[in-house]
């Protein structure tokens, strides 16, 4: 089938594309090593090697060429969003078996790159914070930063009651949750050592690196611009509207939107084309309703951060999506001059 | 200004039009043997109205039209005709067609010529003559022009849109045409637009041919004709007839449609110049400008006799050493020549060489990562990657729902696939597949309305076999009430019974 036209191809691989996508996360992880100090290297590389380890398997098991799919970057890529959705100080065997799930069970029992209906970063986070809710809400205290003290967590003797400390949102929703302790949102907010700025300490401009990243994503023509403004457009209304109707009940989109994961979750994780929506108006429901689900989890819902389970959810909902939001046709758009 | 509307999709690819444009136009010379396939033209072949031993003249008719679809063919230079042979003609699968071999004598003699004042004759006369010059589309798709002057009851041709865009890479055919016969060009389209009805022209030229639209435009206004000269953004597939269109009017034709149900018609520069030689010359269809370019040292546009051989007409540009395939047409669209032995025929607008270097093989086929790069490129707004999806499974009904028979095949999709996937190669086969059911379901439909008349045929006949017992037994019976006798009405009964048995073994269904 080689000799048939076209004959040029533009120079894209997925390899490029996976590439783009990992060069995009420096910023947010540069400023997450400012924040939360080195672990998060160490996290990836633990992660990295086992995403490449667990492909090869899975390659060499289902006797596929080795040589395209392990360079095509995108074990690499669901090795880098475990990571990064793990607490930097979590025992190394975390993020190995996070990467274990997601390149195992997500990616490759479903039959590999481009098959799987679920995004595989996102189930490796569920099963881990249904297994293990504890270590999944233990984040570094603030100046907790001593990449010694950091790696003796990481891979030794856990002893870690000084200096971990729930993420913001987790704090919110605890206190919120607790009724004795009779707490607002701006009480939380203000008192709280977890806080301090808009999304929590640090956590804003982590948010921001992620941020930069993505819009060069977008600029790259990586991505397109629909799911990250549907999803962020989404979140902030629902947000907005809750605090202004019960501001002492409902924290306002600012903190909804630089907190937590939800901008690697608007630029990096929902736009993950294999399992999301690729239809221009089914990008805009998909997200849309990842927001409002991650908005409705994070508020109501038992665990810390809303993002995971709501892409799951909308993962399932994808090809109904997409069968009802086909564009129109050349010449089957109805309106003709 | 016109205001344009663009198209979504469509691809830039290097344009690679400077290596082939610079220099002027090379008259390549006559061959010794000239073969001219029969079937030039999209619909049927044309009848062959010489024989082996005849002496033809140059632009004398050697085949004439082969049905309501198809025009004339002429000899290209005087000479012998050897015979008709089947020879390789320019065809994606190597194809052997009858072929009219005429031997040149070298004088290349003309026939008489008759030009015609074409606003002087009713239009149908223009018609047949446009037919009987051997006039087709030259932008690639060979479809007899005359045809497209017509029009339906229910349709109208307005505007006449004259296609120069050659959004192609490499091929500057129709560039050189455009500046060195702009007014002839002009000439042929006013005679087109006068015999279609069209009260205006528009001309869509690629703005990266700024001499060809400053050609074309200063033709416009020396003729003070109503041509407008629109230089259109270069954007591959602007060219293709449908994106013309709807850049210069909005119009989308669908698929199922044609440009008259909306107005329009859309012909080809060379087509258009092709019509002013035809009528105003009386000079009929016997040679075009063809590009040769790529992997060669010396490339630029011959004007060439049909039926000269490609590899001849090749061996002018001096193919490089490294050349492993030539392509007749461009990059994106075009295909490769299985043999270098098929002549130059009506269709044929360029000649590429190719080399590993110019066109590399793509690195391996990965799966689709669904990243909707091709649906963004796809000019047809199509959803490139769902039809590869139920082309590649063989559900090939999903595949048409998803509008397969819409995509024009234009290769933007394969071109920017990362996961290298020859996307239009599947879509081709699938339409083929498809229309190769619908004539097996075609056939089986007649099959079963044969088995369904033998059926009410049988039906008939027992029904007849039937009423003839039926008749006999009464007759047996009222033999029987006047035979006393009662060894008569055993005998009779016998026989009744056995015709009974006969009856019932006739009527067991007869499987063919
Ligand atoms: S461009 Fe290729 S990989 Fe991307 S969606 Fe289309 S077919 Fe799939
Ligand atoms: S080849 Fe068909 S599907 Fe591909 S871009 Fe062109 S029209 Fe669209």
């Amino acid at each position: 089938m080689s000799n048939n036209s076209p004959f040029l191809r533009q120079p894209a691989s997925v390899q490029v594309v996976m590439l783009k996508v990992l060069a995009a996360l420096l910023p947010g992880i540069a400023v997450y090593i400012h924040f939360f100090g080195w672990a998060v290297v160490v996290q990836i590389a633990i992660a990295s090697v086992t995403a490449l380890v667990a492909e090869t398997v899975m390659l060499a098991i289902r006797k596929k060429a080795l040589k395209p799919f392990l360079t095509d970057g995108s074990a690499l890529v669901t090795a880098w969003l475990v990571a990064l959705t793990l607490p930097p100080i979590a025992p190394w065997w975390l993020a190995v078996l996070g990467v274990l799930i997601a390149i195992v069970v997500a990616k490759h029992l479903y039959g590999g790159l481009g098959q799987n209906p679920f995004n595989p970063a996102m189930v490796a986070f569920c099963a881990l914070i249904v297994a293990y809710p504890q270590l999944m809400s233990q984040w570094p205290a603030v100046g907790f930063t001593d990449f010694g003290a950091q790696m003796q967590a990481v891979f030794g003797h856990r002893d870690l009651d000084a200096v971990v400390m729930a993420t913001p949102l987790d704090a919110l929703r605890t206190a919120l949750h607790t009724p004795e302790a009779r707490a607002t949102v701006s009480g939380v907010l203000g008192s709280h050592a977890t806080f301090g700025n808009i999304g929590g300490r640090g956590w804003e401009w982590i948010a921001l690196g992620y941020l930069l990243g993505g819009l060069w994503l977008v600029q790259q023509r990586v991505i397109t611009w629909h799911i990250p403004a549907a999803f962020l457009g989404t979140l902030g209304l629902a947000s907005l509207l809750a605090s202004l109707a019960s501001p002492d009940q409902y924290a306002g989109p600012a903190f909804h939107v630089l907190t937590g994961g939800a901008m690697l979750g608007a630029f990096f994780i929902a736009t993950d084309p294999v399992s999301g929506s690729t239809t221009p108006r089914g990008k805009l429901i998909f997200a849309a309703g990842l927001a409002l689900l991650t908005w409705i989890i994070r508020v109501f819902g038992a665990y810390p951060d809303g993002i995971a389970f709501a892409t799951l959810l909308m993962n399932i909902c994808v090809p109904l999506i997409d069968m009802s939001t086909q564009p129109a046709v050349f010449g089957h758009k109805g309106k003709q001059p | 200004m016109r205001p344009l509307f663009g198209f979504t999709g469509g691809v830039k690819p290097a344009s690679h039009k400077t290596e082939s444009n610079q220099g002027g136009i090379v008259v390549a010379p006559l061959p010794p043997v000239l073969t001219v396939p029969l079937r030039q033209n999209a619909g049927l072949a044309s009848r062959p109205l010489v024989q082996a031993g005849d002496r033809v003249l140059k632009g004398q008719a050697i085949a004439g039209p082969g049905g309501s679809i198809s025009v004339a063919i002429h000899a290209p230079t005087s000479g012998t005709v050897r015979g008709i042979e089947t020879h390789p003609i320019p065809h994606p699968s190597g194809l052997l067609a009858p072929c009219v071999v005429i031997e040149a004598d070298g004088e290349d003699r003309w026939i008489e010529r008759t030009p015609v004042d074409p606003y002087a004759l009713p239009v149908e006369e223009l018609r047949t003559r446009l037919r009987d010059a051997g006039v087709v589309g030259l932008g690639g798709a060979a479809f007899p022009s005359f045809v497209k002057t017509q029009h339906g009851p229910t349709q109208r041709i307005e505007t006449l849109i004259l296609n120069g865009a050659e959004c192609e890479p490499f091929i500057t055919c129709d560039d050189l045409l455009m500046r060195t016969q702009a007014g002839q060009i002009l000439d042929g389209a006013a005679v087109l637009a006068h015999i279609a009805g069209a009260q205006r022209i528009v001309v869509g030229i690629e703005d990266n041919k700024p001499e060809a639209v400053a050609a074309m435009t200063a033709a416009a206004q020396r003729a003070g004709l109503l041509v407008e000269v629109v230089a259109v953004p270069t954007r591959y597939p602007a060219g293709g007839e449908k994106q013309l269109i709807r850049v210069l009017t909005g119009i989308e034709v669908p698929f199922g449609k044609l440009p008259p149900d909306y107005g329009v018609q859309c012909f080809n520069v060379a087509t258009a110049y092709a019509t002013a030689r035809a009528l105003l010359h009386g000079e009929p269809m016997i040679s075009r400008l063809v590009t040769v370019t790529g992997n060669v040292e010396r490339p630029g546009n011959f004007e060439v006799r049909i039926g000269t051989p490609i590899a001849d007409l090749l061996k002018l540009a001096e193919p490089k050493a490294d050349t492993d395939r030539n392509l007749m047409g461009g990059p994106m669209m075009g295909f490769a020549l299985p043999t270098l032995d098929a002549p130059v025929i009506k269709a044929t607008n360029c000649i590429l060489a190719g080399s590993k270097a110019m066109f590399p093989a793509p690195g391996p086929e990965m799966p689709c990562i669904r990243c909707g790069s091709c649906a963004r490129a796809c000019p047809m707004d199509l959803q490139p990657f769902e039809m590869y999806w139920f082309s590649r499974a063989k559900i090939l009904g999903k595949a048409q729902e998803y509008h397969l028979f819409d995509c024009i095949e234009c290769g933007c999709c394969t071109y920017v696939c990362p996961s290298r996937i020859p996307l239009v190669d599947y879509f081709r086969f699938a339409k083929s597949e498809i229309r190769a059911r619908e004539k097996e379901n075609e056939a089986a439909d007649a099959a079963r309305q044969r088995y369904e008349f033998r059926l009410e045929r049988e039906e008939r006949e027992k029904q007849e076999k039937a009423a003839k017992l039926a008749a006999k037994a009464a007759e047996t019976k009222a033999k029987l009430a006047q035979a006393g006798d009662a060894d008569d009405k055993k005998a009779l009964i016998a026989a009744a019974v056995a015709r009974a048995q006969e009856q019932k073994a006739e009527e067991k269904p007869g499987v063919e």
